[in-house]
């Protein structure tokens, strides 16, 4: 065991202990642990295979930024096992790796490597021959890629909430400059929202002795009122919108300004063999250290460019470990205040020295120091020194990539041999180490600084805010110097043949890999980039982006300047795709009656959002009984509005082509809905309730598009017109058939005699007790009555209905009969027989365009030129002989054999004993007992035109 | 494509609220020429610049308003319903075939 006695601001509860297994072994860790940490702590250092050569690997950064320590927990795979804390029974299994996490055969691509896995290499190889790319998929696919997917669908997906939150002021980053920051606008009166990626804010501090300064920091500004997501990395910047994801919820959140708090990101070094176990960087090191209490070694050599090594040298000797050299590049660094420091606390100090290879075979075993020349070969002498620790520092680079796509440029800091954010005026401040402000006193400054800056340019807080500002502006010109970082080789070597030096070890892409790509020809950063992969990994480039841009400069004899770095994108952060996409959402709307509908044994199917019976298992049978006795369908699905108001009238007849303002109050009238191009839209009933009140349905799947159409208008004219959406609200069924009028008079007082209530009359009427207005219309051509009522009342309506009509046969009929008896009186159906070519006039319906109105109305200008130009196909109705039906969509052909219209509804019907249907035909042919040609499916099938219903052609039965 | 926009009654919402009604052009007073219908049913002006534009509250009140909005940069500078809206009420104006 590893794990150190208790330690000042060790983030693990001792006295609470947790099981998890890691593949099938129990493994106990203490609350508060992550999964690597407790097992560092029982004594693995191998968390995961490498993506290409499956090298074995450990955490360096123990911050879950790379990919080294991805696992798969409890079936969901690429978590990373350094940030995900322990739970009770998490199951735990290594991934990318067979048969185990310390033999995995797949080694063998490393070892015999070298010639057989250059960038491209996939490309290059298993194009020839062609025929096998099947076969080489299928292989290929069995090595690549990382983890599995769970097997079922229902293990893959799970919720996710999107919240939405707006504030004045979101800060990125919870280290002493966010929290900082966030506390001085929040204590200016700002909405502050805080977002940090870590169990708990502090940042880098947390680890390197400043523990408790940014714990009472964090209590400070939860005091102050920031809603502090912790757990919750920014994704990227998107238009001034950060989606923040945490856990189950994705926050969108839309700040008025933005403090950029991400910090600095330590670079590792590119050396022989830099990726065996046991190399960490020194923050990670730290951290394992300072949060887990687990001694990250027992013998440590520490290779660093500038300060940040020496601090570390002499925390990790206070947590236990022996120092047994530290390296330092700066050939001055044994004159530095911290250089004489260590060397007084007895350690061994190398200066102008850096390490060149890590020794050892599955883990460090020791590290290769030497002096290099500027291209970073090793020039005197090398020195062994055995150590099981390698403890790296290559400076820092700027968190900048949420600045960068903010709209800051990058600019080459040469000083500092790092790219740097360069903010233009926009809505966005920087503070902390991503600002360059890396000590933790100036880092405190800068992020007050940029608080106040937020809050100041937001108008906030006043004169005091602006006097504080000043202050802190003057503190921040006075701060000292950063100390001096040494900048790195770009790749420091031995000389001495094997071993890879990797730039970047998510994607497996060595120094070598970049001099290949460049040799190519990929010699501009975004080229290699893309050609090598390099950065495009899961740490997004956090550990690569410098040391590749360094690598290309050296190979290509340019400077970094000039190399210049590639754009930076979203996501900033890896994300599971199901956080983004949301959970599942396909609403289904359903009748107040559907419950009996399935009782009745509908077969029921999508209509559009809605779910409806499409009939009850006898389709023609159902449709039989409405011609002889009675049937009753939901038809609650029909969009219905209430128009009311002084000027609803006019108002209608300006969006109807034919006259509304004169139906008489009690009167139902057929209305087309047109575009201003003249098309038919929509079509449905208008009924007059009052003067000033009408009551418009809408085809099922046009209701929400109607609406939207009114209001628009309404909007637009101004008038003295209230609209109500109702289609939810009511339900509808119409009753049909010969004996629907003994049926209903049975249930209502009212008079519903042939004389009581005729054709196209609308009646506000008690019926089982319920208040309804029923419609005598007569969509299926038989005597029929729509019954609109309040949907709470439908399913009893429904069943008194149903009760009443039993004794005169009465029975449920659902979608496809209806069709087939709209069908039989060439009823059409708008988007089935229409599109968005057809007129009214093409549709067999001239009558419905008044165009000797008065007044102005929709789609006018485009119908009286349509009566000028006539449309060369026309709707009609056509029948065949008793046998196959054409599809839907068959075409129509002319003489010559070449298509000139289609079908557009198509049914066997009983009743007729005949095939009938609709088409679009040439206008020439569109008279009763003309013949067309039908083609469907290599046949064709001669047709006779019929422009009048087949079924009661005279109407009478509607009328009866 | 993200931003806010201020629906008149409800507030200020992700744009992603609201439905687009496109541009605010006008529609013919008398009868229209055959040029000018076509113009008027097919053509926009699309303009890279300052816009006056419908919007409805989709997912809100329902409501359609006008806004004026500058389509390079997606920043808003008003919103208000047709009566409020401010110069001269631009009554009459064209709407794009499909409701939002």
């Amino acid at each position: 065991m590893t794990r150190l006695d208790p330690r000042p601001g060790e983030r693990i509860d001792r006295s609470r202990t947790i099981t998890f297994t890691f593949d099938g072994k129990p493994v106990e860790a203490f609350a508060g642990d992550t999964i690597a940490s407790a097992l560092y702590a029982g004594g693995r250092r191998i968390f995961s295979r490498s993506f290409k050569y499956h090298r074995p690997r450990g955490e360096m950064d123990w911050a879950g930024q790379g990919a080294s320590s991805l696992v798969q927990v409890d079936g969901a795979p690429g978590i990373r096992a350094s940030s995900e804390v322990v739970r009770d029974g998490m199951v735990v299994e290594h991934q990318n790796a067979w048969p185990s996490l310390d033999f995995d055969v797949m080694r063998m691509s490393d070892i015999a490597g070298g010639p057989f896995t250059p960038p491209g290499f996939y490309y290059k190889t298993f194009k020839w021959p062609r025929r096998a790319w099947p076969l080489y998929e299928r292989a290929l696919r069995g090595v690549a890629g990382l983890g599995r997917l769970p097997e079922r669908q229902d293990d893959r997906e799970w919720r996710t909430e999107y919240r939405r939150r707006h504030c004045d002021v979101l800060v990125i980053g919870g280290g002493i400059a966010g929290l900082s920051a966030a506390i001085a606008a929040a204590r200016q009166g700002a909405d502050v929202v805080l977002a940090d990626d870590d169990v708990e804010p502090g940042g880098a501090q947390l680890a390197e002795g400043g523990h408790e300064r940014v714990r009472a920091l964090a209590e400070e500004a939860r005091a102050a009122g920031v809603e502090v997501l912790s757990n919750a990395p920014a994704l990227g910047f998107y238009d001034g919108l950060v989606p923040i994801w945490q856990g189950d919820t994705l926050h969108q959140v839309r700040a008025r300004r933005h403090v950029a708090a991400t910090g600095a990101i330590e670079q590792p070094l590119v050396f022989k063999d830099n990726d065996l176990p046991g190399v960490m960087m020194t923050g990670g090191a730290r951290r394992l250290a300072a949060l887990w209490a687990v001694r990250p070694g027992t013998t440590a050599v520490i290779s660093t460019t500038g300060d940040r090594g020496l601090d570390a040298a002499l925390a990790l000797r206070e947590a236990g470990v022996e120092i047994a050299a530290i390296a330092d590049l700066r050939p001055d660094a044994a004159d530095r205040e911290l250089g004489a420091a260590v060397q007084a606390a007895g350690i061994r100090l190398l200066a102008g020295m850096t390490v060149v290879r890590a020794l050892g075979r599955n883990g460090v075993a020791g590290a290769v120091l030497a002096r290099v020349d500027p291209t970073g070969k090793a020039t005197g002498t090398l020195e062994e020194i055995p150590c099981d620790l390698l403890a790296v520092s290559g400076g820092t680079a700027p968190a900048t990539s949420l600045l960068l796509q903010s709209g800051a440029k990058a600019r080459y800091d040469a000083a500092t041999s790092r790219f740097l954010a360069e903010l233009g005026d926009g809505v966005v401040h920087a503070a902390g180490a991503v600002a360059g402000h890396e000590d933790a006193d100036a880092a405190a400054v800068s992020g007050t600084a940029a608080g106040l800056d937020a809050v100041v340019a937001l108008g906030l807080g006043g004169a005091t805010a602006k006097r504080e500002l000043t202050n802190e502006r003057k503190r921040l010109d006075v701060l000292p110097p950063q100390s001096p970082v040494a900048a790195p080789p770009a790749y420091a070597r031995d000389g001495r043949r094997g071993g890879k030096a990797f730039v970047d070890l998510d994607e497996d892409i060595s120094a070598k890999d970049i001099a290949y790509a460049v040799a190519e020809g990929y010699d501009s950063i975004e080229l290699s980039k893309r050609y090598t992969t390099v950065t495009m990994g899961p740490s997004q480039g956090r550990h690569s982006q410098l040391a590749s841009i360094r690598v290309l400069a050296a190979v290509t004899g340019r400077s970094l300047d000039d190399v210049g770095i590639t754009t930076a994108r979203p996501p900033w952060s890896t994300v599971p795709m199901g956080a983004l996409a949301g959970r599942p959402f396909e609403p289904a709307k359903r009748s107040a009656v559907h419950g009996r509908h399935r009782e009745l044994g509908a077969n029921v199917k999508w209509a559009g959002d809605w779910r409806r019976a499409y009939d009850y298992g006898d389709p023609e049978g159902e449709a039989k009984a409405v011609h002889d006795a009675a049937g009753l369908i939901d038809v609650s699905t029909l969009g219905k509005l209430l128009v009311r108001g002084p000027d609803a009238g006019a108002f209608l007849d300006r969006l109807y082509p034919n006259r509304v303002s004169n139906l008489k109050p009690g009167r139902i009238r057929y209305g087309v809905l047109t575009s201003e191009t003249g098309r038919i839209t929509d079509d449905g009933t208008i009924a007059r309730l009052d003067d000033d009140s009408f009551y418009v349905t809408t085809t099922s799947s046009g209701a929400g598009a109607v609406y939207n159409w009114f209001t628009w208008w309404l909007a637009d004219w101004g008038m003295r017109v209230h609209i109500t959406d109702v289609t939810q609200a009511s339900a509808a069924m119409n009753l049909a058939g010969p004996r629907s009028r003994e049926i209903l008079q049975s249930l209502t007082d009212a008079d519903m005699s042939a004389d009581g209530m005729t054709y196209l009359d609308a009646l506000p009427a008690q019926v089982a007790g319920v208040s309804c207005l029923v419609l005598r219309i007569g969509f299926t051509g038989e005597l029929g009555y729509e019954i609109h009522c309040p949907a709470p009342h439908a399913q009893d309506l429904w069943d008194a209905v149903m009760q009443a009509g039993a004794e005169h046969g009465i029975r449920p009929f659902g979608l496809e009969p209806q069709r087939i008896l709209r069908l039989q009186k060439l009823h059409i159906l708008v988007g089935q027989d229409t599109d968005s070519e057809s007129t009214p006039f093409g549709a067999a319906m001239p009558w419905i365009v008044k165009l000797d109105k008065e007044d102005d109305f929709i789609g006018r200008w485009a119908l009286e030129r349509a009566v000028e130009h006539p449309a060369s196909t026309a709707l009609v109705g056509f029948s065949l002989p008793d046998g196959d039906v054409p599809a839907e969509g068959a075409a129509v052909l002319d003489e010559g054999g070449a298509p000139i219209g289609q079908v557009t509804s198509a049914r066997h019907s009983r009743q007729v004993g005949k095939v009938i249907g609709m088409a679009w035909v040439p206008s020439a042919q569109a008279e009763d007992g003309a013949q067309v040609t039908i083609s469907y499916d290599g046949r064709t099938y001669d047709a006779t035109v019929q422009t009048s219903p087949f079924h009661d052609p005279e109407g009478t039965l509607v009328r009866s | 494509m993200s931003f806010l926009l201020t629906c008149p009654h409800c507030g200020s919402r992700e744009v992603t609220d609201f439905g687009f009604g496109g541009e605010v052009s006008s529609r013919p007073k008398g009868r229209p020429s055959r040029r000018e219908l076509n113009e008027y049913a097919y053509f926009r002006r699309n303009v890279a610049g300052i816009q006056r534009e419908w919007w409805v509250h989709r997912s809100g009140c329902g409501a359609w308003f006008l806004a004026e909005r500058d389509t390079r940069t997606n920043e808003v500078h008003w919103t208000a319903t047709p009566q409020d809206a401010p110069g001269a009420p631009d009554r009459g104006s064209s709407h794009v075939e499909g409701a939002p």
